[in-house]
């Protein structure tokens, strides 16, 4: 059974990442983990501490890392490197581009900290663009948990999936909406909430957000659909198309900013497959600051209430 | 290796030379492409490829061979010629360098290409990436080497020297580094657009084993190639002091073949120099 929307357990995406590797270690020995600095952060040091020979600190060098990364993927391992998702895109996009996107090597970039809930950091740790720079690049695959059970559901998952991924995951504990026994695919979005009215399609910690959303609308008799997007890329035309056609409104929200994330990639399917009223939340296109996460959320678009205005808005043009 | 006989030495010296007119003739063909950078590394590469790897060139993928990474991507026209003079693809085929649909990309692709070990061409990515494979060795307890050749202008990029620290760090004795020092870049003299020197120093205060040769002689080479496999706990690294556009007259050390492909009178000339039948 799912848990009463809003009643949800607070738990860590990056511990799930860090307990799946060592799981995972123990079973596949050709697994190997980078790190630049930050295991302590990320979790990998989780597995650093059970497999120290298969560990490799990179120091903060994250453009060595990602090239190093592809040595290793070349001569058959299977690599997992990791580091904030702001320095894991950002200071190594030329090595992920020329040595790990372009020659398909079998990388798994795992980045924690990813969006605003990084909180007091501030801006330079905040990255609000790091789907976009991922989407764009040919033959990568990009994956934003909701959860923790999905975090731990994905890493499983990717593990045997041979080619470069990007996962992203956050610093704060979110809620937990999906089940630990929930199948993950790559590419494939899951309706966690049947609706007529309007779909609201959701990435990593705004799932959640989409969730109580929906149950705002219920009040006003509005039906909900609600869609975990959790693949943005490749992403799950046939369920965005099916949405639009049956609920003839449409809704995104990710913790990013909204160019070229998954509102950008719903909107551009919308417009080749089915022209409907749609609306982003996202962030705005500004850098973030230094907060409180929830204090962020509110200040930056990113709650509940920001959806159900969209909503409002959005049905108000609905035919 | 040090006991070379005069036909080996010979037969060395040929390779080099009909490399040389594959590369000044594959240019020329394309109509663009890297001679000048190309040039200077061909005792390199034929004394890598006929010599020093152990590898196979009807088995690609054979996974004790050594692994060589043209980490000066741009030198791409002569890893295709030696990659085709090794068996790893017909010689015919150079002449479709750069063309569309073509296997040999104006930099070197892996996916595209036997033999090609790694996708280069942006700058100052190759040792990382023989670094990741020389952990992998050491991690299956294998005992292939591996091989890798930056230029002098590489030696800008920042990237270069983390990895140099990461090969010193995990003491990677199994990567061999040839640095082919040919003294120019793309708009211009090294020492002039980014001072890289005194180069030998700084490999030594990264922990490096550091040798200095002449890059154009083979003996040297393969002696100094011997010396780094005997080195224990340290990665090496090269000094090949090379001439850009070696063995070509008017390209030798000149900034304009860095990028620039030969016309039909110069290709002609050129190859009347390095003559065409030395078979």
């Amino acid at each position: 059974m799912p848990p009463v929307i809003g009643k949800w357990k607070m738990e860590s995406q990056r511990k799930e990442y860090g307990q799946a590797l060592v799981e995972l270690g123990k079973k596949k020995t050709d697994i190997v983990v980078l790190d630049a600095d930050l295991s302590s952060s990320t979790q990998t040091g989780m597995f650093a501490e059970a497999f120290p020979e298969r560990f490799f600190n990179c120091g903060i060098a994250e453009a060595n890392m990602m090239d190093t990364a592809a040595g290793l993927a070349a001569s058959g391992k299977t690599v997992f490197a990791s580091t904030f998702a702001v320095f894991g895109t950002g200071r190594c996009y030329d090595q992920i581009r020329q040595s790990i996107a372009y020659p398909k090597l079998n990388v798994k970039i795992v980045v924690s900290h990813a969006g605003i809930t990084v909180g007091g950091d501030g801006a330079s740790h905040q990255t609000i663009e790091d789907i976009a720079l991922m989407r764009v690049l040919p033959n990568m695959t990009v994956i934003v948990p909701a959860d923790a059970p999905q975090t731990r559901n994905v890493i499983f998952k990717i593990v045997d999936f041979h080619g470069p991924t990007y996962v992203r995951i956050g610093r704060a504990d979110v809620p937990t909406i999906t089940n630990a026994d929930e199948k993950f695919e790559i590419g494939k979005a899951s309706v966690v909430r049947d609706g007529d009215d309007i779909t609201l399609i959701g990435t990593g910690i705004m799932v959640s957000k989409c969730l109580l959303a929906a149950e705002e609308l219920k009040k006003h008799k509005i039906s909900t659909k609600v869609v975990n997007m959790s693949t943005i890329k490749p992403i799950d035309e046939k369920t965005i198309v099916k949405c639009a056609r049956e609920t003839g409104a449409i809704i995104t929200a990710e913790e990013h900013s909204i160019l070229e994330g998954l509102g950008s990639a719903v909107a551009m399917i919308l417009g080749e497959n089915a022209t409907i009223p749609m609306r982003r939340v996202g962030i705005p296109d500004i850098f973030g600051e230094s907060g409180d996460s929830e204090e962020l959320m509110i200040k930056y678009g990113l709650t509940s209430e920001n959806i159900v205005n969209a909503s409002h808005e959005v049905l108000s043009r609905k035919k | 290796m040090d006991s070379l006989s005069a036909e080996e030495i010979k037969d060395l010296t040929d390779r080099a030379t009909r490399i040389r007119q594959h590369i000044v003739k594959m240019t020329k063909e394309a109509g663009s492409g890297h001679p000048g950078g190309s040039l200077s590394a061909v005792e390199i590469l034929t004394c890598l490829y006929f010599k020093i790897l152990n590898h196979d060139p009807k088995n690609p993928s054979w996974p004790e061979r050594d692994r060589f990474i043209l980490s000066k991507g741009h030198a791409a026209p002569a890893l295709y010629a030696v990659l085709a003079e090794a068996g790893y693809i017909p010689v015919d085929e150079l002449k479709s360098l750069r063309k569309l649909g073509c296997r040999l990309q104006g930099h070197p692709s892996m996916t595209c290409t036997p033999g090609v070990e790694m996708s280069t061409g942006s700058l100052g990515h190759g040792l990382a990436v023989a670094n990741g494979m020389a952990l992998a060795a050491k991690l299956d307890r294998k005992l292939h080497r591996i091989y890798v050749l930056c230029g002098d202008g590489e030696m800008d990029v920042g990237e270069i020297w983390e990895s140099a620290m990461l090969a010193s760090h995990y003491k990677l004795d199994n990567v061999v580094m040839y640095l082919d020092r040919n003294m120019l870049q793309l708009d211009g003299p090294t020492e002039k657009i980014m001072s890289i020197e005194p180069l030998a120093d700084k490999w030594k205060a990264f922990g490096w084993n550091v040798q200095e040769i002449d890059g154009h002689d083979m003996r040297e080479i393969l002696m100094a190639t011997e010396h780094a496999s005997q080195k224990h706990g340290k990665p090496s690294v090269i000094i090949c002091h090379t001439v850009k556009g070696k063995g070509v007259s008017f390209m030798e050390g000149s900034l304009k073949f860095h990028g620039k492909a030969p016309t039909n009178e110069e290709c002609t000339k050129a190859l009347e120099e390095l003559g065409i039948c030395r078979q």
